[in-house]
């Protein structure tokens, strides 16, 4: 089937084209050549709208163990925000953490295609794969969590072979189906288990003796050198301690080179200045990043509400459950392989701490300089969540709204910042890169982010509003491979799917030692442990999507 | 219809049998949909397994919440026989033979399709389905949610009222929780609430406990356990662990005992001396024990406390591990899980939003873990039909009921009398694949087809009755 968009103002930064009026044109699927003189089965005419590939978002917590411990933990998120279904969709409910078809529907209705879960523990991820299965609408992928399990921190204490390193990274990423691999609080998760209750780049594993900066290095230089696209995506040390700036700084330049990426940095980028002894070190650090090209970040931008905080740094949110708002934190030691906390959070725009948390995020934003290496997150829903994108977009777009709101914060943080004084306003290309072009070329995804031809049909029409919340809000509509699947910010059809998967080579000789972890250490086996390919496509789930590798080199 | 004996290779796989019937299907290992299964009466199994004996390796055991995955199963001509690392339960379990059983209406033997259109027009026609039991796998409860959501019925398992012990906990002050995994490698102080664990879970003291190797060199005589109960010390002293400590109370007293270690460990003084039968002196030395924990780990299953506002002693265990925290490290591990009651609730939260005693009335998930409890509503005479799920155990029978009853059972269980329609379905990880969701909520297990027998999965049945409404 031929269709055909036409006349809508196209957004295209990965091809260079900034609102330009023309045609697409969609057969099978994908986003084909321009056919002037063929009779599209469908024209939709899209004249004086904006029009960009699906919008991807490469860091939100939608599925997994965290997550439904995080819905079980808060009856009270949902009950005020049920959704019954309909003829098409299945009923959920859920604010802070949505029920899985929910998430699907919504992050559709929001013009996203795709959606990216950061943190899947490997003794975690079949599961993590049956709930972003139960996730319609979007392509979804997962990150792997290492360098808090003790496979690789015995690796690395026993100085093993880098080679051996790099294939239990590839094994891990095969085993747990994942397109990415992240690490958190490095090794901080595992001396948790130990009692430590801070571990600083420098500072030694109390056991394992390894450093939070020997991981960081270990795990970018593995994945480099395996040939996966997207750089070790790190959430660093200290999430949340005022004066973490210090390590953050110390960790972009601990990468040496090597391509990393730092997620949700406004959590890292606080430092000690002013009566409360804690201030805004955006401008410090984003003037390190922007003459550091080998890293990329997002932000995960705060933004006021009731919201649960949900993580893999169990120490960390060990720290912060005082905090806890309603006061029910939950903290887990799992596995041998990691942890997590779910911490429950309200920020407040009359709280000192969370309005300069709120001016950091945007800080970050306006003084980063490259779009192309800034994601647009909220780190969901840790900061808030993803629903509230539109509304940061216009924070990012419209100065005058953003002066505004900054009005409305805490006094205090007022004074600290210098936000007035940034006047950047984003642009149509810079969201298109933000939250399409950027995120398909840093994970590897070829054919999505874009709407060149033999781009995936994944499309989304806007109205060009000069209200560009209710212009984000509510998208016209969206293509999914083609398929018209909202119209008017409503879900008209439910489609599943796919997930991203990458698949570096590894020396099976690898499953040797591992057997023998597995069956002297585990309470699982090595093969049970792997998550088959069957397991994610079952009952109609969608499809495995295998990006590729680059060559492995030493 | 005889499976032919595999391969080691093909070891999980469907019987030749499955996978001619699975043919139509894109995704195969974990439905086994099938109209051609689905008529033929289930004649008992050993009339299926004349075929050599075929050997499976790293088999998950899908009867109790440990879900121990090292066990090797052979099928041959007589049935399953586990020949390595089972328990006597997963042995019995495994071993069961099954009764022929067939699809029926109203206690007469009928073709799968009728019983499935019978139940899809009871279901159809009922203002208030109640979906309970619920052991299944991951794809039965998938479909079982799918189902009740769509003709607006009640989801709640059979052991909710155990497993609720701990929401409430959870939802009203949260906790600080361990894996299986975790505990075996670095648990130096477990303390057992109230629970006998070895019914529970007969290799949690050899698999968890008192392993002969783990990873941080705690070995056997480094554990010590402290058991807070009548008679479960026995198990622990046959673990041969460094040092077992006794407290002996009812399972009423354990809150009170275990709030008094609380107070000595806060360092308040206490003009009591005796607790339940448990003197101050036996308290405070475990309270030395947990101050000398490297790790700590408080066990109990929400089941063994199974008396009015036993929330109440959960909440005390939490506390425990709460109040340790900030100087040592502890963590909390709960136990039962049996008849997928983990899975259910976990599918249940992840796609409603709440852990089961959900009522899709209204179209929406409407939550209320006192009103939707469905053991309540039966006594209440509330609802107006009963869909039963129980693909473990035979024994798993629904409760006394004047409702109209629908049973999806494994065979050999007896559906009670006035049961409409009663449909035969097959036990996830015997007799096909599946996915089930360990006690510990982290891990999850696959399932294999052990070819005991060609019944068709709840997934399979769910799905039918909901194409047939």
């Amino acid at each position: 089937m031929l269709i055909k968009l036409t006349g809508g103002k196209v957004y295209d930064p990965e091809n260079g084209v900034s609102g330009v009026v023309r045609d697409i044109y969609v057969e099978n699927g994908r986003i084909v050549a321009p056919r002037p003189d063929a009779k599209p089965d469908q024209t939709h005419d899209v004249s004086g709208k904006v029009v960009m590939a699906g919008a991807i978002d490469p860091h939100t917590h939608i599925g997994g163990g965290k997550m439904t411990i995080a819905r079980m933990l808060l009856p009270e998120d949902h009950m005020g925000d049920p959704v019954a279904r309909t003829d098409i969709t299945r009923a959920g409910c859920g604010h802070a953490v949505p029920s899985t078809h929910l998430t699907g529907y919504r992050y559709a209705e929001m013009g996203y295609t795709a959606c990216f879960e950061p943190a899947m523990l490997p003794a975690n991820a079949r599961q993590a794969h049956m709930e972003m299965g139960d996730t319609p609408m979007v392509d979804k992928g997962a990150f792997a969590m290492l360098g808090s399990d003790d496979y690789f921190l015995r690796q690395l204490s026993e100085k093993k072979d880098f080679e051996a390193i790099k294939d239990y990274v590839a094994w891990t990423m095969h085993a747990s189906q994942a397109i990415a691999v992240k690490v958190v609080n490095p090794g901080g998760i595992s001396a948790f288990k130990f009692n430590q209750r801070k571990l600083d780049l420098d500072e030694e594993h109390a056991y394992y003796g390894v450093t939070p900066r020997q991981i960081i290095v270990n795990l970018a230089r593995a994945l480099k050198e395996l040939g996966v696209t997207h750089p070790l995506h790190i959430h660093g040390c200290n999430l949340g301690v005022p004066g973490n700036m210090q390590t953050t700084l110390d960790t972009i330049r601990a990468s040496e080179g090597l391509p990393i990426h730092l997620t949700h940095i406004q959590f890292h980028s606080y430092g000690t200045e002013g009566d409360r002894k804690f201030s805004s070190a955006a401008p410090q650090i984003t003037e390190l990043l922007n003459k550091t090209p080998n890293v990329s970040i997002d932000v995960g931008q705060v933004l006021f509400g009731q919201t649960c905080t949900a993580s893999g740094d169990s120490m960390r949110q060990y720290a912060i459950s005082k905090s806890a708002n309603p006061k029910k934190p939950v903290v887990m030691d799992i596995e041998c392989d990691a942890g997590c906390g779910v911490v429950p959070m309200r920020y407040r725009d009359k709280s000192f701490v969370n309005a300069l948390q709120w001016v950091i995020g945007l800080e970050t934003f306006l003084m980063f300089d490259d779009p192309w290496r800034l994601f647009l997150t909220t780190d969901h829903p840790n900061g808030a969540p993803f629903y509230t994108y539109p509304h940061l977009i216009r924070l990012l777009m419209d100065k005058s709204f953003r002066d505004d709101m900054f009005q409305t914060i805490n006094g205090d943080a007022q004074k600290q910042s210098i936000l007035p004084t940034l006047t950047r306003e984003y642009t149509l290309d810079d969201i298109a890169i933000l939250t399409r072009a950027g995120p398909a070329r840093s994970l590897g995804l070829k054919d999505r982010g874009h709407l060149g031809v033999g781009a995936a049909g994944d499309i989304t029409v806007y109205t060009d509003n000069p209200d560009r919340e209710a212009m984000f809000q509510t998208p016209e509509m969206v293509f999914k491979g083609g398929e018209l699947i909202v119209r008017n910010g409503k879900v008209v059809k439910v489609v599943q799917g796919g997930t991203h998967v990458a698949r570096p080579d590894y020396d099976k000789g690898i499953e040797k030692s591992l057997k023998d972890y597995f069956d002297r250490f585990h309470t699982m086996r090595m093969d049970n442990f792997k998550v088959s390919d069957e397991e994610i496509v079952t009952g109609d789930k969608g499809s495995v999507i295998v990006q590729p590798t680059g060559p492995r080199v030493s | 219809m005889p499976p032919a004996g595999g391969s080691a290779a093909r070891v999980g796989a469907p019987s030749p049998f499955l996978t001619r019937v699975m043919t139509r299907r894109r995704e195969s290992c974990f439905r086994t949909p099938s109209r051609a299964i689905l008529d033929l009466a289930f004649l008992g199994n050993s009339h299926i397994m004349s075929s050599p004996p075929v050997l499976f390796h790293d088999v998950a055991c899908p009867f109790c919440g440990m879900i121990c995955d090292d066990l090797e199963v052979e099928r041959a001509a007589d049935g399953l026989k586990v020949r390595r690392s089972g328990c006597g339960r997963a042995a019995s379990a495994f071993e069961r033979k099954l009764p022929p059983s067939s699809p029926m209406i109203a206690g007469k033997d009928v073709p799968f399709a009728e019983a499935v259109a019978e139940a899809a027009r009871l279901i159809g026609s009922a203002s208030q389905p109640l979906y309970g039991g619920l052991a299944t796998d991951v794809e039965g409860m998938r479909a079982v949610m799918a189902l009740a959501e769509r003709t607006g019925g009640v989801v709640d398992h059979a052991a909710s009222g155990a497993q609720y012990r701990n929401f409430k906990v959870l939802q009203s002050v949260g906790w600080t929780m361990s894996t299986l995994t975790e505990v075996r490698n670095r648990a130096d102080l477990v303390i057992i609430a109230g629970t006998d664990v070895q019914a529970l879970h007969p290799r949690f003291f050899e698999r968890i406990v008192a392993p002969a190797e783990s990873m941080f060199g705690v070995t056997p005589k480094d554990r010590t356990v402290v058991v807070i109960g009548e008679g479960l010390e026995k198990a622990a002293k046959a673990a041969r662990v460094g040092k077992v400590v006794s407290l002996a109370c009812k399972p009423t007293e354990v809150g009170e005992v275990v709030g008094v270690l609380r107070a000595r460990l806060r360092g308040f003084s206490l003009d009591k001396v005796k607790f339940g039968g448990v003197t101050l002196a036996e308290i405070d030395t475990v309270a030395e024990l947990c101050r000398a924990a490297q790790y700590g780990v408080v066990v109990w299953a929400p089941a063994a406390f199974d008396f009015p506002h036993a929330e109440l002693t959960v909440d005390q265990l939490a506390g425990l591990v709460k109040d340790l925290n900030p100087t040592t490290r502890f963590a909390g591990l709960t136990l039962g899980g049996a008849e997928g009651a983990t899975t259910a609730a976990s599918v249940a939260t992840w796609q409603s939003g709440y852990p089961l005693r959900v009522s899709y009335a209204s179209g929406a998930a409407e939550f209320d873990p006192a009103r939707n409890d469905i053991a309540r509503m039966l006594k209440a005479g509330e609802g107006d039909l009963l869909v039963w799920v129980a693909s473990y155990s035979p024994d798993f029978v629904p409760p006394r009921t004047d409702l109209p009853t629908i049973v999806l059972g494994t065979p050999g269980l007896k559906p009670p009398k006035g049961t409409q329609v009663f449909v035969p379905v097959g036990t996830p990880g015997v007799d096909h694949a599946g996915r089930l969701i360990r006690v510990d909520s982290v891990v999850s297990l696959p399932l294999k087809n052990l070819g005991r027998a060609a019944l068709p999965s709840v997934a399979d049945v769910v799905s039918a009755i909901e194409a047939a409404l």
